[in-house]
């Protein structure tokens, strides 16, 4: 740990820092280099959006996640604050177009943060009054109310098509106008490094730790001389803000705001982009997203089921890996630092053997269940799948799916507190 | 000079009344007990001083400001703490952290966004002098969840101490704990407080009688007697009341 003893001597703090510039700071200029790097290794157009996506998601759920992880507060409505900052920005984009304004485009994520901080000062100052349950129903109720708005205000939301704007028709400094989606692509980098190093910054505050005792024990926190609401407040505004800058950069990506983006499911999303990267640690929610996006753009592709294996994915992690995908990353720290990650990998190989049985057995049942209850009446029962060709309305398939389940269910509980015993084994036990 | 003056504190929760009339006066720089049978109000009497109970009636002074109904924060800006019977601390977080968080409003950080913490040297020094003093250093970096029960309740003591009250109330600071622990214990309860005004609760009539300078003895939300150690000993009321059952209950 890099913690400031008093006894310390200034020159061993020296000697020391050049070491430490590079420990504290090399994971930024890694996420930097990787950030220039990725549209040279993915080219495609399609990888192009999707990463332009994550980057906007990213920067929404690190946002939602200084609420939920870091204060303790469940919010059902952050997509408020990302979508009144996406629209407020489509707006601005259309008036600086059309008053020839000299505001160049990478400064319209700012009016989107302006926008989320404004609505985050009005609805918090309703909202964070209590903590709790309360707190999520409120934001829940402020949320519908804002989502039922953006149907009858047509003037700011357009009504159902929403609301355009052109992003080439900004003020053009060095001959960049953002026409191709890979310049969009660096705009949205470079906003969302500025912004997870500005919330991760955010942690290590003097308010940023508060955040943290009130999550854990907000009654000791006022014996300390803080007011939990003031420090339930002040976060919830900055995470409007950054939810503001999300939804400005969506609407430089898209050029399209619509009330989808304000809706509740939005909000769901958020929620759930954070929950399974994990809300106990900072790079959770980027995770999340990452993997959210993901599923979301090439899932969608895959099967016409994908929403249900989404929400699938969501209960197995809320059920068996309540700390997220960062969790089960750091559940691996006690191995790596003691250099026995090789122990477990075999174990690795020999689960993954019920894991891809019941996997397999899973999504040919809810495959064929698709394709049975859906895609009968238009396409018959004829269906491929994992290559083979069978029709979805015989016994057989369905038999072998669930024979698969079982076997993966059956070997997974012979084997797996064997591997369970190993882990710990390797993480606390004897060499 | 007086710090804390309790001016007819009366509390009912509901038509039930619990405490009935409390005047008391607590001096700058004393050590004062507040002892009685269970059920005699003393909680709630430190629940009101410390605002996480509003009075019913009476007013509650600290260094000459009246304090009646202000929130807890506020009471504890004006320098008086507390701590717990049952320990309440921040499980999730380390140890350090927890002493740190109780430094920083006190230090004058408040609910700064743009302050370093790691740079804050005068509040992480104090955090760092209050884990020396609370014999909890090496465990700097543990959850505080993770502590002994004993460790929580010296971290306790600490997060109470951390922001430089002058007026330091203690709710049963050894409940539950061994012997040698307890005798350990006073000896950081006089360090901790020394030059500051200490209030406590204590059932351990040993920890009392060698630490407080005055007892006041509650008995059924009143104060029967409020006097010197020496003189609540002899004094017959307090006897018969309360004092002779908890004096056996020691022997």
């Amino acid at each position: 740990m890099t913690t400031p003893a008093s006894s310390a001597t200034l020159s061993a703090t020296r000697s020391l820092s050049a070491m430490d510039l590079l420990k504290r700071y090399g994971i930024w200029l890694v996420a930097a280099a990787v950030m220039l790097v990725l549209p040279k290794l993915f080219t495609s157009g399609a990888a192009l959006t999707t990463m332009c996506l994550m980057g906007i998601m990213i920067v929404f759920s690190l946002s939602y996640n200084m609420l939920l992880g870091q204060t303790g507060m469940l919010s059902f409505g952050h997509a408020v604050y990302y979508g009144l900052g996406g629209f407020l920005a489509v707006h601005a984009m259309n008036g600086i177009a059309g008053g020839k304004l000299p505001i160049p485009l990478p400064v319209v994520p700012l009016v989107g943060g302006v926008m989320g901080l404004v609505f985050g000062v009005i609805f918090g100052a309703v909202s964070t009054r209590r903590a709790g349950t309360v707190f999520a129903m409120i934001s829940l109720g402020l949320g519908e109310l804002i989502a039922s708005l953006s149907l009858i205000l047509r003037g700011f939301f357009g009504g159902e098509e929403g609301i355009t704007a052109n992003r080439t028709k900004m003020l053009t400094l060095w001959g960049v106008r953002f026409g191709p989606q890979i310049e969009v692509y660096y705009l949205i980098a470079a906003w969302c490094f500025v912004c997870v190093i500005a919330m991760y910054a955010f942690t290590r505050t003097p308010l940023g730790r508060l955040c943290n005792a009130v999550r854990d024990n907000p009654e000791r926190a006022e014996f300390i001389g803080y007011s939990t609401q003031m420090v339930r407040f002040i976060t919830f505004c900055i995470a409007g803000f950054f939810a503001g800058i999300a939804g400005g950069l969506a609407a430089i990506n898209f050029e399209l705001m619509n009330a989808i983006n304000v809706s509740g499911g939005q909000s769901g999303t958020v929620l759930l982009m954070a929950y399974i990267g994990g809300i106990g640690h900072f790079a959770g929610p980027i995770l999340g997203a990452i993997l959210v996006v993901l599923l979301q753009v090439f899932l969608s592709d895959l099967t016409g089921a994908w929403m249900l294996y989404f929400g699938l994915i969501f209960i197995a992690m809320v059920v068996f890996a309540p700390g997220g995908m960062a969790g089960l990353i750091m559940l691996h720290l006690p191995l790596a630092k003691r250099g026995n990650l090789h122990r477990i990998l075999p174990w690795y190989g020999l689960m993954a053997i019920p894991a891809v049985l019941g996997l397999a057995g899973l999504i040919a049942l809810i495959e064929t269940a698709h394709h049975q209850l859906v895609k009968t009446a238009t396409e018959g029962p004829a269906m491929k799948l994992f290559g083979l060709s069978y029709a979805s309305n015989t016994v057989l398939p369905w038999l072998l799916a669930l024979a698969l389940i079982a076997a993966g269910l059956g070997l997974g509980r012979v084997w797996g507190p064997k591997f369970a015993s190993a882990f710990s084994d390797a993480a606390h036990g004897s060499k | 000079m007086t710090a804390l003056a309790l001016n007819d504190i009366h509390k009912s929760f509901g038509i039930t009344p619990i405490i009935r009339g409390v005047t008391l006066d607590v001096k700058k720089g004393e050590r004062h007990a507040i002892i009685g049978p269970n059920g005699a109000g003393k909680s709630t009497l430190f629940h009101l001083i410390s605002g996480r109970f509003g009075v019913s009636s009476g007013q509650i002074m600290l260094h000459g400001e009246d304090i009646t109904g202000l929130k807890p924060y506020e009471i504890n800006r004006r320098g008086l703490s507390r701590s717990f019977q049952v320990t309440n601390i921040f499980p999730k977080m380390t140890v350090f952290e927890n002493v740190r968080c109780a430094v920083l409003w006190h230090m004058g950080y408040r609910y700064s966004f743009w302050h370093n913490v790691r740079k804050l040297s005068g509040a992480n020094e104090r955090a760092e002098a209050i884990l020396q003093q609370i014999g909890l250093a090496d465990r700097r970096e543990f959850p505080a969840g993770m502590l002994t029960y004993a460790e929580q309740r010296a971290l306790e003591i600490g997060i109470t101490i951390a922001g430089g009250a002058e007026v330091v109330m203690l709710d049963e600071p050894t409940a539950g704990m061994s012997r040698s622990e307890t005798a350990h214990f006073v000896n950081l309860i006089r360090k901790v407080t020394e030059g500051r005004t200490l209030v406590m609760v204590e059932h351990d009539m040993g920890v009392v009688f060698d630490l407080a300078d005055r007892i006041s003895v509650l008995v059924y939300g009143q104060i029967i007697a409020s006097d010197t150690p020496v003189n609540i000993r002899a004094n017959k009321t307090v006897q018969e009341a309360y004092l002779g059952q908890a004096l056996e209950a020691e022997h």
